[in-house]
């Protein structure tokens, strides 16, 4: 039998042909940022990083509550892709902020709100992914899952606002106001092409996990470890 | 039973049990106590660091003992499968956890209060500020490690790997806590002729209300069976 062409692989070639139009235009057609100069361009992919990882967890913290509400299973397997997917983008949204920072603020790391609140809330859901191989049973995993989405989502303004008051030095939030009008293209469609490849991810796991759970649900039992006298 | 009664029942069972096996909490100020030892190592016994930096040490002494502590609140539930017993009391699954972190948030105060004079001699300060506001930010800042503590207490106690799990969890999660509490107590020890260890309240105050409010309502999916 021959096996069907997964849809969402579209969704990806689009959102990786997209990325490369917009990098192209933010490499190269874009000109070089008035006080950063070429280390500026680094802008283009960081932003776009930056909104669809606080996105995944955002969407995540919806499934969560979902999940938790409904009790199916299927909330589960999307939610594992999404916080999954938020984790790989906030790591990738560090290692972009610690190489423009170099050149710009001098070091690689600073005690700045949002970049410790990104560190942090990357580390908020590594906690919930190690949690969750620790689990066996599917409905627990999904519970408990849920509920750590909940916690770490909740506690990310708190962090942004706790770090803030303790000390500041960050560039003003990037929106098409606040940047000139030969940037914002290569922003926008970098921005819908990580979402495309994020949404291609996520939906990519999800398929996974619900195989993954098909297998638990109809594998042979394993056999008991109880002997007589036990 | 009301919520109220049914809570303060698991409270008051929890604070037995914290007090016959006191030798536990014995330990765990022996531990923190340790730490706070090493921090001046970690300062190269510099006094003038120490001093300054003394309300961090604590909080962070306090913070590693705190795991040990509130591991407890559910170790102690897995043996003999005693939790199963408790949810199948005609108990509301709020009460048990608001209990539960009740009774925590009176140990680690404990914990807190026999660790304070050991930091004091240790790093050589003294309250030049106001003990009102110390007791507040201690009240508030052990509230803030119990309440979610003790929810991740109750999953992490029921899995494999529960040693590494429920630091690994608790600890990004209470950043907002220790932020405020080693700088609000930092200022009631020292002085705050700018007033402002209020806001450092305020953020307390916020975390406490928003986990003391939701940790509550996602317990029961927790320890449901």
């Amino acid at each position: 039998m021959k096996k069907p062409f997964p849809r969402e692989h579209f969704l990806g070639l689009f959102g990786l042909v997209l990325f490369a139009v917009g990098s192209w235009m933010g490499l190269v057609e874009a000109p070089p940022e008035r006080y950063m100069g070429e280390v500026g361009r680094i802008l283009y992919v960081h932003v776009p990083t930056a909104w669809i990882g606080l996105l995944a967890f955002t969407v995540g913290f919806g499934f969560a509550i979902a999940s938790l509400r409904s009790r199916s299973l299927v909330w589960d397997d999307v939610l594992v892709g999404l916080v999954e997917v938020g984790v790989l983008f906030a790591a990738m949204l560090l290692i972009q902020g610690s190489i423009w920072a170099r050149p710009t603020w001098g070091v690689f790391w600073t005690w700045d709100p949002r970049l410790t609140t990104s560190a942090i809330m990357l580390l908020s859901f590594v906690g919930v992914l190690a949690m969750r191989a620790f689990i066996k049973d599917p409905p627990r995993r999904a519970r408990w899952t849920a509920v750590g989405t909940i916690i770490g989502f909740l506690d990310v303004p708190l962090v942004y606002f706790s770090i803030k008051w303790w000390r500041t030095l960050h560039q003003p939030f990037s929106s098409p106001e606040t940047v000139a009008g030969s940037m914002v293209w290569p922003l926008r469609i970098n921005a819908v092409a990580l979402l495309c490849i994020g949404a291609w991810l996520v939906i990519r796991r999800a398929r996974l996990a619900r195989h993954l759970r098909r297998v638990h649900e109809t594998a042979a039992p394993e056999p008991s470890r109880l002997v007589a006298g036990d | 039973m009301t919520v109220l009664s049914q809570t303060l029942a698991v409270a008051a069972k929890d604070a037995r049990i914290e007090w016959r096996g006191r030798a536990r909490t014995a330990a765990i100020l022996g531990f923190a106590g340790t730490v706070l030892l090493l921090f001046s190592f970690a300062a190269a016994a510099d006094t003038k660091t120490l001093t300054t930096h003394a309300a961090g040490y604590f909080w962070l002494a306090l913070l590693l003992g705190s795991v040990l502590s509130l591991a407890d609140a559910f170790r102690i539930e897995t043996e003999d499968d005693a939790l199963d017993g408790l949810l199948l009391l005609p108990v509301d699954p709020r009460a048990i956890f608001l209990g539960k972190a009740l009774a925590r948030t009176g140990a680690l105060t404990v914990l807190a209060l026999m660790l304070m004079p050991i930091a004091a001699v240790l790093y050589n300060v003294g309250v030049d500020g106001s003990w009102l506001q110390l007791a507040a930010f201690i009240v508030l800042g052990v509230a803030g490690l119990a309440a979610p503590g003790t929810l991740y207490s109750a999953m992490t106690s029921q899995v494999r790997g529960r040693e590494v799990l429920l630091p690994l969890l608790l600890f990004p999660l209470v950043v907002p806590v220790v932020l405020a509490v080693v700088k609000g107590s930092g200022l009631a020890l020292a002085g705050d002729p700018m007033g402002q260890a209020s806001s450092w309240l305020g953020v307390l105050a916020v975390f406490d209300l928003v986990y003391w409010s939701v940790c509550p309502l996602v317990f029961s999916a927790v320890v449901e069976r």
